[in-house]
C-alpha cells in the first residue's frame, strides 16, 4: 500500500476494520484516513465493499473487527443518528428520499439537527419557536438553491426525475449540517451535463471547507475531483494515492482489467 | 375555506345542545366524543409514527381507574403497609389519570420500541391484557368484576367561586368538546413542528430519517407519551360521566373501535379521527332506529369494509383530494404532506 499522501490533519480514521457476512469477507483489515477539507474517493469494482465501508463508518453496520474514529471520537457502538450528530453524514447508493413528502419538506426534515425548538415552546406556540421555524424555512431554501432544485420545492420527492432525486438525497444530507460528507455513487444515472453540474456543486462544498469521502464509478469524474483515491478490491485496499499515482498503479489496472471498468 | 372549517365545526357542535331535544342522542354524542378523543391519541401513534398500538384501550382504562380511585378514595394493604387515600376532587383525578397513562406510555414505548413492527403490536396487546387482569383480580383496590360504582361527576370551580357539579348531559358534552379542542390544538402544534416532522420521517423511511440525525426511540417514545396521556384523559372523562367502571373497559373491542375510527376517517390527518369517530360513534344509534340489533352490527361491519375498500386512505384525504381537484389547488392533492414551501419567498 502506498504511503498516505495527505499532509492535512486527519479527521476520519478507519483502522483495521473487517466485516464478515457469515463466511463472506466483505472487508478485510481496512486502514485509511481522510484529512480535514480533503476530497477522498473510495473506488473499486462492484462488490468490493465500498457501501459496506460506508455502513460501518455511519453506524448502520457493526464491524467484525477494528474501529472508526471521527475527530477523536470512537464511533464504535454509536447509532446512526449519533454519528450524524457528530457532523458525519452520508447519502445512500440506492436513491433514498421521502417519496410522499414535498421536496421542501424533505429538506425541512433534513434540517432536524439544526432546530432549536423546545417541546414546551412548541406546544405553547411561543414566538421563539415560530421564529426558529421561519429561520429553518430560510435555510431550506438556501440548500435547495445550492443544490439547484429550488424550482421543484412543491413537487413530491418521489415524483422528481431520477437525477433530481439523487440531488435531493444530497440536499437532505447537507441539511443535516455535515462537516464531513459521505457520498455513495451520487452521479450514477446522471447524464453528462447533470454530472458536470454535480461536480460544480462538489467544488462549492469544498470551498466551504467540507470534507468529502466519495464512492463513484465514474472514473473521469473521480480523477478530476479527488485529492486522493483509495482503491478497494475484494474487501482489501490495494492502492492509496493521488489520481495520477492511481492511474499508473499496476495492481489497480490489473483489478479493473480483470473486472472491466464500469462507466456511468 | 379550509382554514375556517375547524371554527365552523366548533360553532356548529357548540350549538348542538341548544336545539337537540333527544337526550339519548346527546348521550351518544358525549360517549362518541370521548372515544374520538381516544382515537385522536391513537392517531398520533398509528397515523403519524406508523406504529400500531392494539392495546390502546389500556391507557384509556388506566386513566379511567386512576381518576375514579382518586376521586372515590381507597384503602389497600401492600406488603403489610396499609395505604389509605382520602377522596380528592374529580378534576384532580382526571389530571392524575392523564399523568399516569402518559407515564405508562413512556414505559411501554421504552420497552417496545427497541424492536418495532409486529413486536410493538404484541407488546401493546399484552400490556392491555396485563392491566385488565390487574383490574379484575386486585379486588381490594378495584372491586374486581363487581365494578367501581358511584364515581362522582366532574365538578368545576374554585374555592372562592364555589363548585358546580356537572350532572347534566349537556354540561358533560361541553367538557368533552373543550377537551377535544385542546387535544386538537396540541396535536396540530406537535405534528407541524420539528417534533412531528421527525415522527413522520420515521414513518416514511426510518433509515433515511436516522441518517439525518433523527433518534428513533426518542420520537416514538415521545409520541407514545402523548398518545398514552390523551387516552388517559379520555378514560378519566369517561369514568366521571358514566360514573361506574369495571374491567370490561379494557375489552379489545374498545381498541378496535378506536382503530376503526382512525383508519376510516384517515390516519395521519388531523380531522380523520373526528370524522371517523362521528360516523362510527353515531352509526349504532342511527341504525338502531331502522333495523334490529343483529342486523345493526352487520351493517356496522359492512359500512367499515365499504369505506376501507372505496377510500383506502380514509374519508378526510379523499375529501381533500376531491376539493383539491375541483378547485385546481395543487396543495390539497397530497394527503400525506403537511405543508408547502409558501412561507418565506426570497
Ligand atoms: N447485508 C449483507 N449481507 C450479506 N452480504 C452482504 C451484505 N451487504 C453486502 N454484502 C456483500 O458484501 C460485498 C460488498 O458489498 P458492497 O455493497 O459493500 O459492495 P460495493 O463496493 O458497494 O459494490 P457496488 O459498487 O456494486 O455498490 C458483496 O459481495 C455483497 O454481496
Ligand atoms: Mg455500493
Amino acid at each position: 500500500m502506498n504511503a498516505e499522501t495527505t499532509s492535512r490533519q486527519p479527521i476520519l480514521a478507519i483502522e483495521h476494520v473487517a466485516v464478515h457476512f457469515g463466511g463472506l469477507i466483505a472487508i478485510s483489515d481496512m486502514n485509511f484516513h481522510v484529512g480535514e477539507g480533503e476530497l477522498v474517493s473510495l473506488i473499486g469494482p462492484n462488490g468490493a465493499g465500498k457501501t459496506t465501508a460506508f455502513n460501518v463508518i455511519t453506524g448502520f453496520l457493526k464491524p467484525t473487527k477494528g474501529r472508526v474514529t471521527f475527530r477523536g471520537t470512537s464511533l464504535n457502538g454509536l447509532k446512526p443518528h449519533e454519528v450524524t450528530s457528530l457532523g458525519l453524514v452520508r447519502t445512500f447508493q440506492r436513491t433514498s428520499v421521502f417519496d410522499k413528502i414535498t421536496v421542501f419538506e424533505n429538506v425541512l426534515i433534513g434540517l432536524h439537527r439544526r432546530t432549536a425548538a423546545s417541546l414546551f415552546g412548541t406546544l405553547m406556540s411561543l414566538p421563539k419557536e415560530r421564529n426558529a421555524e421561519a429561520a429553518l424555512r430560510e435555510q431550506a431554501w438556501e440548500i435547495l438553491k445550492l443544490v439547484g432544485i429550488d424550482h421543484q420545492a412543491d413537487e413530491l420527492g418521489g415524483s422528481l426525475p431520477y437525477g433530481d432525486q439523487r440531488l435531493l438525497g444530497v440536499a437532505l444530507a447537507l441539511a443535516a449540517d455535515p462537516s464531513a460528507l459521505l457520498l455513495d455513487e451520487p452521479v450514477s444515472g446522471m447524464n453528462a451535463s447533470e454530472t458536470a453540474r454535480f461536480v460544480s456543486l462538489l467544488n462549492k462544498l469544498r470551498a466551504k471547507g467540507k470534507t468529502i469521502l466519495l464512492v463513484e464509478h465514474d472514473m473521469p469524474m473521480v480523477m478530476g475531483v479527488s485529492d486522493r483515491i483509495v482503491v478497494l478490491n475484494y474487501g482489501r485496499i490495494i492502492a492509496n494515492g493521488t489520481p495520477s499515482e492511481i492511474q499508473n498503479d499496476p495492481e489497480v489496472i490489473q483489478a479493473y482489467l480483470g473486472q472491466g471498468v464500469k462507466h456511468a | 375555506m379550509k382554514r375556517f372549517l375547524p371554527y365552523i365545526a366548533v360553532a356548529f357542535f357548540a350549538s348542538v345542545p341548544l336545539w337537540l331535544q333527544d337526550q339519548y342522542f346527546l348521550h351518544t354524542l358525549v360517549v362518541s366524543g370521548i372515544f374520538m378523543l381516544a382515537a385522536m391519541s391513537l392517531n398520533l401513534l398509528l397515523g403519524y409514527t406508523g406504529q400500531l398500538s392494539l392495546g390502546h384501550v389500556a391507557f384509556f382504562g388506566i386513566g379511567a381507574y386512576v381518576s375514579a380511585l382518586t376521586s372515590l378514595g381507597f384503602s389497600v394493604s401492600i406488603f403489610g403497609f396499609q395505604i389509605t387515600h382520602e377522596p380528592w376532587p374529580p378534576v384532580v383525578g382526571v389530571i392524575l389519570g392523564t399523568l399516569v397513562a402518559g407515564i405508562c406510555g413512556y414505559l411501554i414505548g421504552k420497552l417496545a420500541f427497541r424492536v418495532r413492527g409486529a413486536y410493538f403490536v404484541i407488546v401493546s396487546i399484552s400490556f392491555a391484557e396485563v392491566v385488565r387482569l390487574v383490574a379484575l383480580n386486585w379486588v381490594e383496590l378495584t372491586n374486581g368484576p363487581l365494578a367501581l360504582p358511584g364515581i362522582p361527576p366532574l365538578t368545576i370551580g374554585f374555592e372562592w367561586t364555589g363548585y358546580a357539579t356537572l350532572w347534566g348531559k349537556a354540561q358533560n358534552y361541553y367538557v368533552v368538546l373543550v377537551a377535544i379542542i385542546i387535544a386538537y390544538v396540541i396535536i396540530k402544534r406537535l405534528v407541524y413542528s420539528p417534533f412531528g416532522r421527525a415522527m413522520i420521517a420515521l414513518r416514511e423511511n426510518e433509515t433515511l430519517a436516522m441518517s439525518v440525525g433523527i433518534s428513533v426511540t426518542k420520537y416514538l417514545v415521545l409520541a407514545a407519551i402523548f398518545a398514552g396521556a390523551m387516552a388517559g384523559t379520555a378514560g378519566g372523562l369517561y369514568a366521571h360521566y358514566i360514573q361506574i367502571i369495571d374491567p370490561m373497559v379494557f375489552m379489545f373491542l374498545n381498541t378496535v373501535t378506536m382503530v376503526i375510527m382512525v383508519i376510516t376517517g384517515g390516519k395521519g390527518t388531523l380531522a380523520g379521527p373526528l370524522v371517523g369517530g362521528l360516523i362510527f360513534g353515531l352509526a349504532p344509534v342511527v341504525l338502531r332506529s331502522y333495523v334490529g340489533p343483529e342486523l345493526q352490527w352487520i351493517l356496522y361491519g359492512l359500512l367499515m369494509i365499504l369505506i376501507v375498500f372505496v377510500l383506502p386512505d380514509g374519508i378526510v384525504p379523499a375529501i381533500e383530494r376531491w376539493f383539491g381537484r375541483s378547485s385546481g389547488n395543487a396543495d390539497d392533492q397530497r394527503p400525506l404532506t403537511l405543508e408547502t414551501s409558501k412561507a418565506p419567498q426570497s
